[in-house]
């Protein structure tokens, strides 16, 4: 129905341009045009579009939840909770789509006929709308075509206005990321106290699953706490910080400043294909190779060491960064003025210490910012987590144990069917919207320092 | 020059070699790290596209099939029962063996060995009587064995493969009847919990909607979007925080566009789950900044000479950049979105939350079916402990990375072919 909606739409606004362009060439022959026919065409069928696929939008965004308030009218004396309400509305969506399977009540029943009743009346209230709709916006854009108006400039002015909603998609997205976490964490933090939360040692929320029945609420305060997650993830992040940093620092400086051209020529885009390949491949290869080999070493060593240890996953995640820190590291210390070099030179200093002692200060900036965003790249990071680091939320400084991060807790617990509305989903959406806090600053920080860098040696 | 000074020049020459030392071994480790990452990958997954077959003799004896017709229709042969034929099929590679051992014999094939006989006189009906030589799939274990990964000398007790099947296995390849051949059932089939049988056809095509789907969201909003803040938006706030916002988008970490995806999507729209249209639009809302970036980037690029040229020919401002600046900016753009789409074919994280990680047993023909996607794939396998699919998750890896090769190499050509250079 919507679709053969759309289509007629689309297709008669196509109809209208080929009408416009040719009803232009028919002024021609009496008038001066205001415009090059084509200008007609997209005139008549921009306004043949645009209002009825704007009216057919809104109304599929509001049909269904007016649909709901009017079919939970019947029920509003009967007491009954949100969720409940949301139950029996569910109930009679099935029912009404023939698809519903337990116990049919005379009301449900009811309901489900309303239901049917009022889908009909809006369906048809939508076509007859939307046509009248057609119908005033085509003959309003026809009777200026008639008088022969300005053709370019509206259709110019639409233009622009489709460009600067485009622009708004951007915006919409982080819209959505801040009200999707947010709507599901703030019902998660009233079954949990945001202080159990940020405080609390503890993380095991599979321990609140109850079969029937609300969970036990002393069970709650001590399944969600979030500490051994923080922890486990910056802990994570740091051992991978300790493997990328000397080497792509190193790398970085070496291929800017010693480098020949052939080397860097192919040096640096091999070294690039290390940020190219998907993290669960890397996943693999930590779960597989790295896990067993740190294993094995540390038992030679006498230590005990778990297959899945912090450490595995830590050291393939920073092989992982190395070249965010090269090549960020290179371009900035590329950026650093030829004439502070010369001048270091000029006072008798080697290569190395003008590196270590003018280039790297006058560089750090940049250097820490693009630091910054390898370490919230770190954060961020899931796949390599999830296969190689093992599950459970140890809070332990330990490399050679496994432990888990913010990220992983988050696939583990949404992986499989979930079902809303019941705490441990909701503590995902809580576990990502710190995450996104916690990038996010990581972030605006890395780039205003960035900016500022590049500011000063423009 | 006296000996202090001597010494102290040579410390400082010393610190010098040391330090391009420092640098070359860095530049050294990232390399062995991906020559060793390589090298794993391709020792281990090569095998995977060899198939091993075991060959026997199959007797299509017209009782045992429960066939009555003198001459039977496709139907009868469709319907008949060909249990008994597989089983002696098999169960005749060593007629010494007691009846309640015969499930050794059975297990050194796959489960669906009864479907490979139907298959075979289905599409030969004229072998109905006759004792013809048949090629089974092996079961993952005997495979295993075969291509040398399954270690033979650990106690029995511990291994998958026991002495008789070793036994039998050995006579065999003695015979010349266990085959290896390319292993095209491996691009053809959907996953399986059969390692022997699990294929990548499923997940490529989910991979291939999931794509598609991603790249109609995000590159007509994207370029747009680009189009206008480069060459319409006025300075101001409001435009400003576009851009933060923009660049911001760019560094969230994936799996919070899972969440939207699952928040929004699922939930609120109801699309339904597990399918590559909600992992492509997931998908386009990560790649969104990653194009309008690139797109921004080579519209700033096009010199500012063209649109002079074109406004002093009284073309308006709409003209100029529609017939102008962004054709003349769509090598860089295109090249940036594809680097944008290979980025988004590797994410895992966001399409496990919004449910494509279901064992999905059919190759999806729309974007609206379940599927996989193959990082997910990957990850599913990794995850099963039969030995056969490690091999299996390599072999997967290795279609990934020549996916992601094969589009990086595009991006570069289109940007090399098409792109003017101004100078």
């Amino acid at each position: 129905m919507n679709l053969i909606l759309v289509t007629f739409i689309i297709l008669l606004a196509f109809t209208s341009y080929y009408f416009g362009r040719k009803k232009a060439l028919v002024i021609q022959s009496s008038q001066r045009l205001t415009a090059l026919p084509k200008f007609y065409g997209y005139y008549l069928a921009a306004w043949c579009a645009a209002p009825a696929l704007i009216i057919f939008a809104l109304w599929s965004v509001f049909e269904p939840s007016i649909v709901k308030t009017f079919i939970l009218q019947d029920y509003t004396d009967q007491n009954l909770t949100k969720n409940e309400l949301q139950l029996i509305y569910t109930k009679v969506k099935a029912l009404a789509a023939g698809t519903y399977t337990g116990n049919i009540t005379n009301f449900l029943d009811g309901s489900a006929n309303k239901y049917i009743q009022l889908k009909g009346i809006a369906n048809s209230a939508k076509v007859a709308i939307i046509l009248a709709i057609l119908i005033l916006s085509l003959s309003f854009a026809y009777r200026s075509v008639q008088k022969n108006d300005r053709m370019r400039e509206p259709v110019e002015i639409f233009l622009k206005w489709v460009l600067f909603v485009a622009s708004l998609g951007a915006v919409l997205v982080t819209i959505g990321i801040v009200f999707s976490l947010l709507f599901e964490a703030i019902r998660f933090f009233q079954a949990v106290k945001i202080f159990d939360f940020i405080f609390g040692t503890h993380w095991y929320p599979a321990k609140t699953f109850v079969r029937d029945g609300q969970p036990d609420p002393e069970l709650m305060k001590d399944a969600f706490g979030a500490v051994p997650l923080f922890a486990g993830t910056f802990f994570i992040a740091f051992i991978a910080m300790c493997v990328a940093i000397p080497i792509g620092l190193l790398s970085g400086i070496y291929l800017s400043e010693y480098a020949g051209r052939g080397v860097r020529k192919y040096a640096k885009p091999i070294i690039e294909i290390l940020a190219g390949i998907p993290t669960v491949v890397y996943g693999f290869f930590a779960a597989l190779t790295v896990g067993p080999f740190v294993k094995e070493i540390g038992n030679a060593m006498g230590l005990e060491v778990s297959a899945e240890s912090a450490l595995a996953a830590g050291a393939v995640m920073g092989v992982m960064i190395i070249p965010f820190i090269s090549s960020l590291s290179d371009d900035v210390i590329t950026a650093v003025p030829q004439n502070l070099r010369d001048g270091s030179y000029a006072m008798g200093a080697t290569k190395s210490e003008t590196v270590k002692k003018v280039i790297f200060p006058a560089a750090l900036p940049g250097i820490v910012g693009s630091i910054l965003l390898a370490v919230s790249r770190a954060v961020g990071e899931t796949m390599i987590v999830v296969m190689a680091s093992g599950l459970a939320a140890n809070l332990t400084m330990n490399p050679l144990e496994s432990t888990s991060t913010i990220t992983a807790q988050i696939v583990v617990i949404l992986i499989g069917d979930q079902q809303f509305g019941d705490p441990k989903t909701q503590s995902a959406f809580a576990l990502g919207i710190s995450l996104f806090i916690v990038t996010l600053f990581l972030n605006v920080i890395a780039l205003s320092v960035v900016k500022k860098y590049r500011e000063k040696y423009e | 020059m006296n000996s202090f000074k001597k010494n102290l020049l040579k410390k400082r020459y010393n610190a010098e070699r040391r330090f391009q030392w420092y640098g070359k071994i860095a530049i050294g480790l990232a390399l062995t790290f991906l020559a060793v990452f390589m090298f794993q990958i391709f020792s281990k997954g090569y095998s995977a596209f060899q198939k091993t077959w075991i060959v026997t003799e199959v007797h299509y004896d017209k009782e045992l099939l429960l066939i009555d017709a003198e001459s039977p229709s496709k139907d009868d042969l469709e319907n008949a029962d060909y249990y008994d034929v597989a089983y002696k099929a098999m169960t005749s590679l060593d007629p010494g063996l007691p009846e309640e051992e015969d499930r050794q014999l059975i297990q050194m094939v796959s489960y669906k060995y009864e479907t490979e006989v139907k298959d075979l006189l289905l599409k030969n009906p004229d072998f109905l009587g006759k004792i013809v030589p048949i090629k089974l799939t092996a079961s993952d274990d005997v495979d295993q064995v075969h291509k040398g990964n399954y270690p033979r000398d650990i106690p029995e007790k511990n291994r998958r493969v026991n002495d008789y099947q070793l036994q039998i296995y050995d006579m065999l390849n003695e015979r010349g009847d266990i085959l290896s051949e390319f292993n095209i059932s491996f691009f053809t089939s959907p996953d399986s919990r059969e390692a022997e049988l699990a294929g990548i056809a499923s997940s490529f095509m989910g991979t291939v909607f999931s794509i598609l789907v991603c790249l109609a969201f995000s590159f007509p909003i994207a370029v747009l979007a680009a189009i206008y803040l480069e060459e319409f938006a006025p300075k101001n706030k409001f435009t400003d925080f576009i851009e933060v916002n923009i660049n911001n988008l760019a560094a969230v970490p994936s799996i919070v566009f899972g969440l939207l995806g699952l928040g929004v999507l699922l939930a609120v729209f109801n699309l339904p789950r597990s399918t590559p249209l909600v992992g492509g639009i997931t998908l386009s809302l990560m790649t969104l900044p990653t194009i309008i970036i690139a797109a921004r980037a080579s519209l700033k690029a096009v010199p500012p000479s063209i649109r002079e040229a074109a406004l002093a020919m009284g073309a308006s401002n709409m003209q100029t950049t529609m017939h102008h600046t962004v054709p003349l900016s769509m090598p860089g753009t295109l090249s940036g979105t594809i680097i944008g789409l290979a980025q988004a074919l590797g994410e895992t994280a966001p399409l496990i939350l919004i449910g494509m990680v279901a064992f999905v047993n059919t190759i999806p023909g729309t974007p609206v079916d379940p599927a996989a996607s193959l990082p997910v794939q990957i990850y599913i396998w990794s995850e099963s402990a039969e030995r056969g699919f490690v091999e299996k998750v390599s072999a997967c890896i290795m279609v990934l990375l020549a996916f992601l090769i094969l589009m990086n190499l595009a991006a570069q050509i289109v940007r090399h072919k098409f792109e003017k250079k101004w100078s």
